[in-house]
């Protein structure tokens, strides 16, 4: 019983922190007023440029080092997924194209490139490994992991980039409500004709939260690969499902990131309830059920969404521009 | 010896084919409150937000304190000391007071809430303005939102205030406090200009007035040799004669009366207050007033669009039942149109109301028929029949019916609008704006037209812009001020309409003329 409670939780944290980096990388792009639906190609992109960095590290390398593999892998997830948020940025911003339709543009793009790159990788095999950059990844940087008991389990075994999405969603609240730097940027998103008014530069803001924001997404894809994933390359497209639920996010926390932490994990406990609760309250429940009950995510995104537009409380809405280009001399 | 604070010398400004500003020279001085005084169209926002930086000058120079300046953003504006407070505030509604002060700034190292918020008080303690620096913005009231604007503009240290149409928010008393404060921030040796076509306005607070027509400077002058009459005549122009037909019809039957009709907007301010008339077949009815005095929302009303106070009562004569009398309040737009009462907006955007862009002719006039016919499938000969009607009929420039209204020039998508309530028969015609930003040939085109319905018996009402065709076309004028009748006139010259938009019948707004 306590077993399958713990085993449900080590399950559902890692699987929260692939989320929660694409829900704050969002979090920042939408409160520059841009709706990016990018996010599960951008989380491929990353994905992908992470694992291959990686896997040519790790089989080039004459020592390879776990420290280095890391920077590199990081670098070169957080670049490609910037590069597809400049990509959203050109188009809508400069260009003013659609934004629904570039997000969504970009995800089928991000996923065929991610694919198609893939193809070299896998060489005719069902996948390809890293097993040297997984260890990177996954090495349990908290001490007391082991001697803890319980208590290490749940919140000490992970790697490093789960405490990291912790320590950036604090640093992404304080930035966004605590400095200037963030105040402009919520003044884009709410009213960019006003913000611009007031001297601040609309387009500039809007292309580095975009970018930036993508390439924090774009985190979540790599964890996903070289961590959650063990390191395997494979033609799933599980992280487009991760992707979706990461924008589910970001409405269920009202874009607060602080509240994207315990969202995060919440929606992995959700996720993974099929597999855990039947067996916790001995019973059990038919395969055609699963998809059903991985639903649930979006379902309690859903009523977050009624219950915030029934209190029309103005600090939980959407930033008020969001999805619309901004042109200054428009009249 | 006169310093100028600013000076523009040459600017013209376009948007498209519409020429905004065109070769305008004036100077700001420093210490006093100038007014822009103009009519609506006549370039005194386009020309203050290029001093601002929101629109950069097609051609011309802007020198500030003598030296030439080059303002291509509004933070170059508040560099050089030059601070806009806006017709539609600019503020964010989810942040506090002290946040839209400090917004977009860059002061000191550090992100200095506390100190932003001290120096605030200071601002407020100087003037006297009441403001709480951590009162969220969408709790204020409009007076408070304007004041912060103020407040902002000031904060950021200004030497040169514009402010657009201040006053056209404020109750009387609220007014007052303004020009208070104008007054006291001029004793501080900042220019202060304001944005009006309130004359009153202008004589009690200004010292020199510069005036636009058109999108030209007409002169500047100093307020103390001024007069509403001298200055009426400078924002109006000379009387222009146009020519326009404006035949009489004998056996005019009173078709549409309305009572007491008023009506709140969403703000909760009151756009329509009080307003009666009646309305004849066979007369057109002209509406003057300043843009935004009510005139959309009145026509609204008769159309069923808009949500109308309890006294309000507007009855319909209808002639396919022996002027049978109907009451309108309350009726759907659906069964009103039906009536025959048709409504023609032509927005600024031409495109917003009435017409779908992407769709052709045909497809237009399929919106108003789409119910018509039994069959499952939609009903086509018809509508495009009459587009090819409307085509012949009023020289519609397209390459064909099909063709996206998007596609055509201005013009030729107001004669489509126009057409397709015409052609359906109505017994009473409203439009507005129908000859915004037409040229003369056309316009003359769509006079012809209303002429046609008035001489067929309709009641046609006519919201327009121009007071030389309203004077020449209608038989009689309705002027509207802040949403109240200012008075019903026939025969009356363009300078009596011009006072009656400024002032409630003649008297003084602040006698109990203006609105909140």
């Amino acid at each position: 019983m306590l077993n399958n409670l713990i085993a449900w939780l080590i399950r559902a944290i890692p699987f929260g922190t692939i989320i929660l980096y694409g829900s704050m990388g969002e979090t920042l792009t939408e409160k520059s007023g841009n709706l990016n639906l990018g996010v599960p190609g951008i989380m491929y992109l990353g994905g992908y440029a992470g694992y291959l960095c990686g896997y040519l590290y790790e089989n080039h390398a004459a020592n390879p080092n776990a420290f280095v593999c890391v920077l590199l892998a990081l670098l070169a997830a957080f670049a490609a997924s910037a590069l597809g948020g400049l990509i959203f940025s050109f188009l809508t911003i400069t260009l003013r194209a659609n934004q629904n339709v570039t997000g969504l543009a970009l995800t089928t793009f991000g996923m065929g490139v991610a694919n198609f790159g893939g193809k070299f990788l896998l060489n005719e095999s069902g996948y390809s490994s890293a097993p040297f950059s997984n260890a990177a990844f996954a090495y349990k940087i908290l001490p007391g992991a082991d001697s803890t008991g319980i208590f290490g389990k749940i919140f000490l075994s992970y790697g490093f980039l789960v405490y990291m999405a912790i320590i950036m969603a604090v640093i992404l609240h304080f930035v966004l409500n605590r400095t200037r730097v963030g105040l402009n940027l919520r003044a884009v998103g709410e009213n960019p004709a006003t913000a611009d008014a007031a001297g601040i530069h609309v387009t500039l803001y809007k292309y580095l939260a975009t970018c930036i924001g993508a390439g924090i997404s774009g985190l979540g894809g790599l964890y996903y690969i070289l961590d959650y994933n063990n390191g395997i390359w494979n033609t799933s497209d599980q992280i487009e499902a991760l992707g979706w639920l990461a924008v589910a996010l970001v409405i269920f926390t009202t874009w607060r990131p602080l509240n994207g932490i315990w969202g995060a994990y919440l929606f992995g406990v959700l996720y993974w309830l099929y597999q855990y609760l039947p067996n916790l309250l001995g019973i059990t429940i038919s395969t055609y059920a699963i998809d059903l009950v991985q639903m649930i995510p979006y379902m309690v995104t859903i009523v977050v969404l009624i219950v915030v537009s029934l209190h029309k409380k103005r600090e939980n809405q959407p930033p008020a521009s969001l999805g619309i280009a901004y042109f200054r001399e428009e009249r | 010896m006169i310093e100028n604070a600013l000076e523009i010398r040459h600017i013209t400004k376009t948007f498209g084919p519409v020429v905004a500003n065109r070769d305008v020279s004036m100077d700001i001085r420093k210490g006093e409150i100038l007014s822009v005084l103009g009519e609506n169209g006549s370039g005194k926002t386009t020309l203050m937000n290029m001093i601002a930086g929101i629109y950069y000058p097609d051609s011309g120079q802007i020198f500030v304190n003598g030296k030439e300046a080059a303002i291509r953003s509004p933070g170059d504006a508040f560099a050089l000391g030059i601070g806009m407070i806006h017709q539609h505030f600019k503020l964010v509604d989810v942040f506090t007071a002290a946040e839209n002060i400090v917004l977009g700034l860059k002061e000191g190292k550090k992100f200095d809430m506390k100190g932003a918020v001290e120096k605030i008080r200071a601002i407020c303690d100087r003037y006297g303005f009441d403001i709480t620096p951590d009162q969220k913005v969408y709790d204020m009231t409009v007076s408070q939102k304007q004041t912060l604007e103020i407040v902002k503009v000031l904060y950021r240290g200004a030497d040169i205030l514009i402010l657009d149409e201040p006053t056209a928010v404020l109750t009387p008393q609220e007014t007052d406090r303004l020009f208070q404060v104008m007054r006291e921030m001029k004793a501080d040796g900042k220019s202060v200009v304001i944005i009006t076509h309130k004359l009153h306005e202008v004589l009690a607070v200004s010292d020199r007035v510069a005036i636009l027509r058109k999108g030209e400077y007409v002169d500047t002058v100093e307020t103390k040799d001024a007069t509403e009459l001298s200055l009426t005549e400078m924002m109006v122009g000379k009387k222009v004669t146009l020519d326009i037909d404006r035949p009489v019809v004998k056996n005019k039957k009173l078709r549409l009366a309305v009572e007491k009709v008023s009506c709140v907007n969403k703000e909760g301010v009151t756009v329509l207050d009080d307003v009666s008339f009646e309305a004849f077949g066979g007369e057109i009815l002209g509406i003057a007033g300043i843009s935004g005095s009510g005139q959309k929302e009145l026509l609204e009303a008769i159309a069923g669009l808009q949500l109308v106070g309890e006294q309000s009562s507007i009855t319909f004569m209808d002639p396919e039942n022996g002027d049978e009398p109907v009451p309108l309040v309350g009726q759907n737009p659906r069964k009103i149109k039906e009536l025959g009462i048709h409504l023609s907006f032509v927005p600024e955007d031409r495109l917003g109301m009435g017409l779908v862009g992407s769709m052709g002719m045909t497809d237009n006039m399929m919106l108003k028929s789409y119910e018509d016919g039994k069959s499952f499938f939609i009903e086509r000969k018809a509508p495009k029949a009459l587009a090819e009607e409307i085509k012949e009929d009023l020289e519609v420039v397209t390459p064909g019916i099909n063709t996206p209204v998007r596609r055509l020039s201005g013009g030729n998508v107001q004669k489509v609008l126009v057409g397709r309530e015409i052609a359906a028969a109505p017994a009473v015609l409203m439009t507005a704006y129908a000859v915004r930003g037409l040229d003369i040939n056309t316009s003359y085109a769509i006079y012809r037209l209303l002429n046609e319905q008035k001489e067929k018996g309709v009641a046609v009402i006519y919201v327009g812009e121009d007071l030389d065709v309203l004077v020449e076309l209608c038989d009689r004028i309705l002027v509207l001020c802040g949403g109240k009748v200012s008075g019903i006139v026939s025969g009356a010259t363009k300078e009596e309409v011009g006072l009656l938009m400024t002032k409630v019948g003649g008297k003084d707004p602040a006698e109990g003329g203006m609105t909140e």
